[in-house]
């Protein structure tokens, strides 16, 4: 039997939440905004509260990186059923401009220091939509990779992964240890309930740095500028089909 | 706040203070070419306060405004606003109590009654700007929220906490929407309806005044100060003000769900089940019936092969060890009824699976005469007078030759025929027109009521009448005098 399960959660923007940039184009606006586990990761950490279930796994771990807030985003995978949470504290400049990069450095970290022989990520973030993590992670572990998916099998040593791709769906077999990511179909999944909020109180989360696991956040990356997409124009009426054809030459269309 | 009034000599009508003329000049005001520079300062004024993108005349949004989801013909409004606040609905509602135009509370447009139909044009007061939710209270478990806020929305934001909002009419509603049309669902049986889980209202009169019902912030469980004012709003149909904000009563998410189907030889029969059900004191969520003929759209419908019987659908909420007791009490009740094929579920993608014929009744319905309409009458009787009232309408429905499978929710003794008519033939309108006063008369007369849970709106004024008897109408007339004497709010409209 697997022993363990880790589980990437990520503090996003609720995804009901309006979107607005701040005034002077660094960024979104998140103060004072609903934030809630991205729904993604709410698959994953669904599917390995199955897998635990099904006893086909011994123990979940979820872990979040970021400020203090996360640690709601790992209670709330708690009280869906996870064991134990291990909250990477990131804040500050660290923290805006965290990234795939470090997050996969932490988690291999992770990994390796848990013995973990299985992670699920959610396929992307709903915030920067990078979709890298997972694979990445895989990279720095060099263990093979299960992405997109909508089908998880656990069998003896090995993992069935059903993968979403353009052209239909593809099924793969993985050797354990492995990192699948989650995509849409995978599961549907549960809400908290009080009694669970209640009983994830007494779960242990446990505080650590990116630097406890010799992890360098540096970022690669710089974001210059962000903007909004372009204000939608008014249509405009036509009386004919001739109208429309001469219109859509105008503009250059047809 | 208008003074007290006396009730009205004339009890059989509305009373009509200063109407006839009032509306003329109304449809004078927003006549072109006459008179276009008291509709251009009317214009300005409602501008003034919304802002220009929150007072819209155009033809398709004023369209979109004056239709629900009802058979009624689609009634626009002479303009629509947009307010942002309770003081920009404030100040609208006075510019229009001045010029005396009708006032129309627009939630999201999934009434089933026509409620929303401007019969003397007016302004439509749409409320989806105002879409926050405020001051949850998770511990006291209440929450308030905006008009612009809807059932699923709400739910959606309150999921990581453990709580939800249990009322359930099917359409993604607002909120307010549904407390002013005193909402149910599938979930009255166990969480009862809009009445009993509305705390607090805030509401702005015809005439600007803004108030709370049961005083500002004001969130107890329970309470006996004064008058009953925020039931008294509750199911008001937008005829007494309009609701700006509401408080809600919350409950705690299932632990977990079981769903179930079970189908019986006879209506009787599962209406028999149903009440035994209730009174062994199983707790149970949901129980639903589909009639023969509804069960077999389904079928169609979905590809599905459930028995072509009367049916049940069932939902249990609770821990684990109480769904297996709850379940295992109604098993047993269903076949000492001659209930069979049993099937239960827990996990949501079964589930899902189970309802699904429950979930697609409508369209199934639809799908049974592909072009028409659908027109759901809604009926509610004491649950021993049901299985006669579902006997004697579904001969109706067949000596009438009409379309009208039946869902129900017969844990409330409320039932809906889904009468599937092609509106352009006014014979058959007229047949199904006939059948619903029959329907509804049959209903009073088992001491039922004609509407139980979609409201008055234009269609049931009438039959209103009928049930209340000419006393209580009286006091309604009065009430509706007292806080809207120029009769501004939703004119025509339950009264």
């Amino acid at each position: 039997m697997t022993a363990r399960v880790l589980v990437g959660v990520k503090r996003v923007i609720d995804y009901a939440v309006k979107i607005r940039v701040k005034p002077d184009n660094t960024g979104v606006v998140t103060d004072g905004v609903k934030h809630s586990m991205n729904p993604f990761c709410e698959i994953a950490v669904e599917e390995a509260v199955r897998l635990k279930e099904k006893k086909l796994v011994q123990e979940v771990v979820a872990v979040s990186c970021g400020p203090q807030q996360v640690q709601e985003t790992i209670r709330t995978a708690l009280a869906m059923g996870a064991d134990r949470g291990i909250h990477v504290e990131v804040s500050g400049k660290d923290y805006d401009s965290l990234g795939p990069l470090q997050v996969s450095k932490i988690l291999a970290a992770l990994a390796k220091k848990e013995e973990a022989s299985l992670i699920i990520l959610g396929k992307q973030a709903i915030d920067d939509d990078c979709n890298q993590t997972g694979q990445m992670t895989a990279a720095l572990l060099d263990w093979p990779q299960g992405t997109f998916a909508s089908e998880l099998v656990i069998e003896g040593d090995k993992v069935k992964v059903v993968r979403e791709i353009d052209g239909g769906l593809e099924t793969i077999k993985l050797n354990m240890p492995v990192v699948v990511t989650a995509d849409l179909r995978l599961n549907t999944p549960r809400y908290a309930t009080l009694p669970n909020i209640m009983k994830a109180k007494k779960k242990k989360i446990a505080n650590m740095k990116p630097g406890d696991l010799g992890v360098d956040m540096t970022s690669r990356v710089e974001v210059l500028r962000v903007d909004e997409p372009p204000q939608r124009q008014a249509g405009v009426k036509v009386e004919s089909v001739e109208d429309l054809v001469s219109k859509l030459k105008e503009a250059g269309r047809i | 706040m208008p003074p007290a009034r006396r009730a009205p000599r004339r009890s059989a009508t509305v009373p009509r203070v200063g109407t006839s003329s009032a509306w003329r000049w109304c449809r004078g005001l927003f006549s072109p070419p006459v008179q276009n520079g008291a509709r251009e300062r009317t214009l300005s004024a409602l501008r003034a306060v919304a802002g220009d993108e929150g007072v819209c005349v155009g033809a398709a949004l004023r369209e979109q405004h004056g239709r629900d989801e009802s058979v009624h013909r689609c009634r626009p409004p002479d303009v629509v606003v947009f307010p942002r606040c309770v003081e920009e609905v404030s100040a609208l509602a006075k510019i229009c109590h001045h010029h005396r135009l009708p006032i129309i509370p627009f939630g999201t447009g999934t009434g089933l009654e026509g409620g929303v139909g401007a019969l003397k044009g007016g302004v439509c007061f749409s409320l989806r700007k105002m879409d926050q939710v405020l001051d949850l209270h998770q511990e006291d478990f209440d929450v308030t929220v905006e008009p612009g806020v809807t059932r699923k929305g709400l739910n959606s934001y309150l999921r990581d906490t453990g709580l939800w909002f249990p009322v359930d009419p099917g359409a993604d509603a607002s909120l307010c929407g549904m407390a002013a049309t005193s909402a149910s669902g599938t979930n009255a049986v166990r969480y009862g309806t809009m009445r009993e889980n509305v705390l607090n209202l805030e509401v702005v009169l015809a005439d600007g005044t803004v108030f709370c019902t049961a005083g500002r912030g004001r969130r107890p469980r329970k309470t006996s100060a004064g008058y009953n004012l925020t039931n008294l709003f509750v199911g008001s149909e937008g005829t007494l003000g309009l609701l700006t904000k509401a408080t809600l009563r919350l409950y705690g998410l299932p632990e977990s769900t079981v769903s179930a189907v079970c189908s019986f030889p006879s209506v009787q029969a599962a209406v028999d089940s149903t009440v035994q059900v209730l009174q062994a004191g199983v707790p149970i969520a949901r129980i639903e019936f589909l009639d023969d003929v509804m069960i077999d759209a389904c079928n169609r419908f979905n590809s599905l092969s459930y028995p072509i019987m009367p049916t049940l659908f069932l939902e249990f909420h609770g821990s684990s060890r109480s769904l297996e007791e709850q379940v295992t009490i109604t098993e047993e009740i269903t076949r000492e009824n001659s209930g069979s094929d049993f099937s239960w579920a827990e996990d949501e993608e079964t589930r899902a699976q189970l309802w699904k014929a429950r979930h697609d009744a409508w369209y199934a319905a639809l799908a049974l005469r592909p072009g028409c309409k659908a027109y759901s009458t809604d009926v509610c009787v004491p649950l021993s007078r049901l299985p006669q009232i579902i006997v004697e309408t579904k001969q109706d429905l067949i000596t009438n030759n009409l379309t009208g499978p039946i869902a129900g929710h017969v844990g409330d003794g409320n039932f809906h025929c889904i009468m599937v008519l092609n509106p352009e033939d006014p014979e058959e309108v007229k047949r199904v027109h006939e059948f619903t006063e029959r329907l509804a008369r049959r209903a009073l007369a088992m001491d039922g009521t004609c509407t139980g849970e979609h409201g008055v709106g234009l269609g049931k004024r009438a039959l209103l009448r009928e049930e209340l008897g000419p006393l209580a109408m009286e006091v309604m007339q009065g009430l509706k005098a007292t806080l809207d004497p120029k009769n501004l709010m939703n004119p025509g409209k339950v009264l």
